[in-house]
């Protein structure tokens, strides 16, 4: 049996990895969490958890040493590459906010974001952001 | 291009459609401004996604060179070494509404 192609529109997100963001999310609330998620082909393989650099309680920033050791090292050597990036609205909706989409760089990668707003129920949707343009992407598990 | 002064350049995946595909490039240059120049020679239109209209190195891109963060050497005037690692990161970054 073969496995279906990733789909542009769909990213499959495995279970354990949905449930360690939202952990990595309410960890670092009322600050947003962020991280990285490695992957081959599309599909999954490892999450990288880093560090929130921007001050206050409404930005994130990846650490950019830490994204220099994982783009030019850690992932080549493990054969692996971007697949998603992750961050957290501890009080907002999980859409994409106009500076999410100024500041998208990584036109390849899928942004994942989880929202806090009903601390009971997280939300983790995805987004592909391209050239100002947002189009969801299904997140299955 | 002399060896002399040649450094490594890391090219982070979004900007490798400039270099076509590659992720590691050899260019001649003595300062990081200089090598943006001879990347920009070589590969035109990436020079204007380094750097912003004044000639600094864009706010979200960050530059290392051998590990360190040029912001906290002299931005684009920091000098290089022959064989220097230079790695370019675009910015993972963003918010929520105030």
């Amino acid at each position: 049996m073969t496995e279906a192609p990733p789909s542009e529109s769909r990213f499959s997100l495995p279970d354990d990895m949905r449930q360690a963001i939202i952990a990595h999310a309410r960890r670092d609330a009322p600050r947003e969490c962020c991280g990285i998620i490695a992957g081959r082909a599309g599909l999954p393989v490892r999450l990288h958890p880093t560090t929130n650099i921007a001050e206050g309680n409404a930005l994130y920033e990846i650490d950019p040493a830490e994204l220099i050791d994982l783009e030019f090292h850690t992932m080549p050597a493990q054969e692996t590459e971007l697949v998603a990036i992750y961050h957290s609205h501890p009080v907002s909706p999980a859409v994409p906010s106009a500076t999410d989409i100024a500041l998208a760089f990584w036109p390849d990668a899928v942004y994942i974001i989880c929202s806090l707003a009903d601390s009971e129920q997280p939300v983790v949707r995805g987004f592909h952001i391209r050239d100002g343009a947002v189009s969801e992407v299904d997140l299955t598990s | 291009m002399p060896e002399s002064d040649a450094v490594n350049v890391l090219v982070p995946t979004p900007l490798r459609s400039f270099t076509g595909g590659e992720g590691r490039v050899v260019v001649p240059g003595g300062t990081v401004a200089e090598v943006f120049d001879a990347l920009e020679a070589r590969y035109p239109g990436i020079g204007e996604r380094l750097r912003d209209d004044s000639g600094q190195i864009r706010r979200f891109v960050n530059v290392f060179v051998n590990g360190r963060n040029v912001r906290e050497i002299d931005g684009a005037a920091t000098t290089l070494s022959p064989g220097d690692e230079l790695g370019i990161i675009p910015a993972m970054a963003g918010g929520t509404p105030a």
